[in-house]
């Protein structure tokens, strides 16, 4: 059958099973753009392509299926860079379309040209500039699968205006088979067999689970085993959901503002049985030192991140979830039998290290941020979709918020992207339109996107907004307090809108608590409230978060209240 | 201060251990291949020393030859690296095991009258070509591995070298012998 290049696209995204498209029109996409209308395919419009690119990321995370946006070449190509880069760096499957120009201008400096491809080759899994019509299809199969597969990640297709216009014979392709890109899922049966042995042994052992978990679906799994073994669990940010955060043996987040009893317990573990993390330097510290006692297992699909920074005694390249699942067969066929009596004396201490440093903060006249996400947590029952900004009110969302379901906490832990927050809870709410989804903001953060609120009222999605408005960029501020002399630099946002009356001129509401004793109020109006709402908290200005590691200290090394 | 000098020590080890390193591999001949393969050197930090690329037999495929010095811990990362780029077909580091390894260079070096006679003989032992002669210069044609390139150039200097282009190195693992 002959079509167009557009339509092939179309046809190619429901092949894949696509609903609904993130994007901002232009001239390169303005083909795709119309023959989009003809479609069922949701397209959600929003105001700056970055916003695109996270809104599908949000989606992606919340609903574990790839998230795809179209943008226009050049600025919208451009634009669209900190969307794919923070989702690189968090392994969350997107495809980018992008237009390109004509391809006999490829190479003029033609108008809205940019090499986009040579731009986002750092920063996606892989990416492509389709060069015939004929290609599309195959081009846009093989995408899909390697966003979804293996150790899952951002993938641009960048299409030429003479290619979604020209016309090619399509038809439905099978599975694609990319010789030279076989993830391995199936762990080495040897490798697994020394980790039931070590397991065994050890005195003092603990699981570190990051968001591999949460991306091969591996969360049955990983609580299986963990109660199997009684081993206690440690998160990275990225893994939060992973286990239950209200389980006993959680010991919440690992690492620079992670629990003391993580972080002690790192330090003093003889066996740390790590799946689906990357050891990043916000984790571990100074690495000389990170779990210094302990014979660490490393389990990951990608083989680059095993060895990369902490050198580990048992290496296990495979899929999470296929891995945690043979590793629960062998224990039940090992008979560890009842392993209470060896575990209590370091449950014991763990429980120990929780009764001497319970994450704490003093609520004064003034409201305390940790008290809003505390409120937050009880109000909801614990049962939101969370997306953050970056910076203090992200540290309180991780700390504060228990998560006890994965695909539950959504946050832009590697790249730290500011601006995240809004445009993610954007796509979540596509994905859940009757789940609650509360973005916890920061003051600053939600100024860099905020474009996007008039994205939520035209698409009736009523995401909420919670702003800890502290008047700082105060992840900054705290560095500054503590580590530049109190000079705040560049870090007091003196001038911010009146975030209530920027609510309503979006159409949306907005809400204000500056008293303690107003929290409750305005949580419960504004959840309560069935469209887009702000929540704006004046709060303690000069707050900080602890634990705090300083950077580059070892992990045990905690700064505390 | 005690870490300076524990990461002084770690430094010393890096260095101590850092050897040179030949990865041969196959990738798809397609643009923008050589740009991933460069970029992840460049982006990742990683030491290039040269760089060989030439289509294979099949026209789809292409051998890109690197010689990079890193020491275990790093090789095994750039190893990694570079199976996960998904044009990359096929990886070996030809180091450790029995390959043969070639480079290739052309020399043009000044043959004033006194000197002709040595050159001849020096482009003799060491089985070279002369490919070019003038009034002047004489351009040679050499092949080897990279001691007897160093070795060779070594020599000619003293005569005056006045351009010379080499390449990097190419190498292909040896096929086992017939049983
Ligand atoms: C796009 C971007 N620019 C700069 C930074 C550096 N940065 C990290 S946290 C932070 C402060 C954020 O301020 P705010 O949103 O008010 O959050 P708070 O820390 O006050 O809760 C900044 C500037 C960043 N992470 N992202
Ligand atoms: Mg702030």
């Amino acid at each position: 059958m002959k079509l167009s290049g557009s339509q092939i696209l179309i046809e190619a995204l429901k092949e894949e099973g696509v609903g609904t498209i993130f994007g901002f029109p232009g001239g390169t996409v303005i083909d795709i753009y119309d023959a989009l209308m003809d479609t069922d395919i949701h397209h959600v419009l929003v105001r700056h392509e970055q916003g695109a690119v996270h809104a599908a990321d949000g989606y992606a995370r919340a609903s574990g299926k790839v998230g795809v946006c179209l943008v226009t070449s050049g600025p919208g190509a451009t634009n669209a860079v900190t969307g794919i880069a923070t989702a690189y760096m968090d392994s969350i499957p997107l495809v980018i379309l992008t237009g390109q120009v004509p391809t006999h201008l490829i190479g003029n400096d033609a108008f809205q040209e940019v090499d986009i491809v040579g731009i986002s080759r750092p920063c996606t899994k892989h990416n492509y500039l389709v060069a015939s019509t004929d290609d599309l299809a195959q081009t846009v199969k093989e995408a899909f699968h390697i966003a979804r597969s293996g150790r899952p990640g951002p993938v641009l297709i960048d299409i030429p205006k003479n290619v979604s216009s020209g016309t090619a014979e399509y038809e439905k392709l099978g599975p694609v088979k990319i010789k030279s890109y076989n993830p391995k899922y199936e762990p080495n049966a040897k490798q697994l067999r020394k980790v039931v042995d070590l397991i065994k042994t050890a005195q003092r052992p603990m699981i570190f689970a990051g968001g591999g978990i949460i991306l091969s679906k591996a969360a049955g799994e990983l609580s299986r085993f963990a109660r199997k073994t009684k081993i206690p669990v440690t998160m990275s940010l990225m893994g939060l959901g992973g286990f239950p955060g209200s389980d006993p043996l959680s010991l919440g987040m690992i690492g620079m503002h992670g629990t003391y009893r993580a972080n002690m317990s790192t330090g003093h573990c003889d066996l740390m049985i790590a799946v689906g993390v990357r050891f990043d330097d916000r984790v571990t510290g100074k690495t000389d030192c990170f779990a210094e006692q302990a014979k660490i297992v490393h389990i990951d699909i990608d083989p680059t991140s095993i060895r990369k920074n902490i050198s580990v005694a048992v290496p296990v390249v495979g899929d999470c979830k296929t891995s945690l699942k043979k590793l629960n067969s062998l224990i039940d066929k090992a008979d560890l039998g009842d392993l209470t009596g060896i575990r209590q004396p370091w449950l014991d201490q763990v429980e120990e290290w929780k009764r001497a440093h319970k994450l704490a903060y003093v609520q004064k006249k003034t409201i305390k941020p940790q008290y809003v996400i505390e409120r937050l947590f009880d109000l909801t029952a614990g049962e939101a979709i969370i997306t953050t900004e970056v910076g203090q009110n992200q540290m309180w969302a991780a700390q504060y918020f228990h998560y006890d379901r994965p695909q539950q906490f959504l946050t832009s832990g590697g790249l730290g992207t500011m601006g995240f927050g809004l445009p993610a809870a954007i796509g979540a709410q596509t994905a859940f339109p009757d789940s609650l989804v509360v973005d916890i903001a920061g003051d600053g953060s939600i100024q860099m996107n905020i474009q996007e609120m008039a994205t939520a009222v035209q698409h009736k999605l009523p995401v909420k907004i919670v702003i800890l408005n502290n008047g700082y960029l105060g992840m900054v501020r705290q560095w500054q307090e503590l580590f530049y002399q109190k000079r705040y630099a560049a870090t007091c946002m003196d001038c911010a809108p009146d975030f209530v009356k920027l609510a309503e001129a979006y159409g949306a509401k907005g809400l204000r608590a500056v008293k303690p004793d107003e929290v409750d109020s305005v949580l419960k109006e504004g959840l309560a409230y069935n469209g887009p709402v702000i929540m704006d908290f004046v709060v303690e200005k000069e707050e900080c978060v602890y634990p705090m590691v300083p950077a580059g200290e070892p992990i045990t090394e905690m700064l505390l209240v | 201060m005690a870490t300076g000098s524990s990461e002084q020590a770690v430094e010393r080890k890096r260095i101590v251990d850092i050897e040179k390193h030949t990865i041969t591999m196959l990738v798809d001949n397609k643009p923008g291949v050589l740009s991933r393969v460069v970029g992840l050197f460049s982006g990742r930090g990683f030491n290039i020393e040269s760089l060989c690329v030439a289509p294979t037999i099949d026209p789809m495929v292409s051998r890109i030859t690197i010689v990079t010095m890193a020491d275990p811990p790093l090789m095994e990362q750039i190893e990694k690296q570079l199976r996960k780029l998904i044009n990359v077909i096929k990886l070996r580091d030809l180091s450790d095991t029995r390959a043969v390894q070639r480079e290739m260079a052309l020399i043009c070096v000044r043959a004033q009258p006194r000197d002709r006679d040595e050159i001849l003989r020096i482009v003799d032992i060491f089985r070279c070509k002369v490919v070019d002669v003038g009034p002047e210069y004489y351009t040679i044609e050499a092949t080897g591995n990279e001691e007897k390139m160093t070795a060779l150039i070594n020599l000619l200097k003293p005569m005056g070298i006045k351009k010379i282009a080499r390449t990097g190195a190419i190498a292909l693992f040896r096929e086992p012998p017939v049983k």
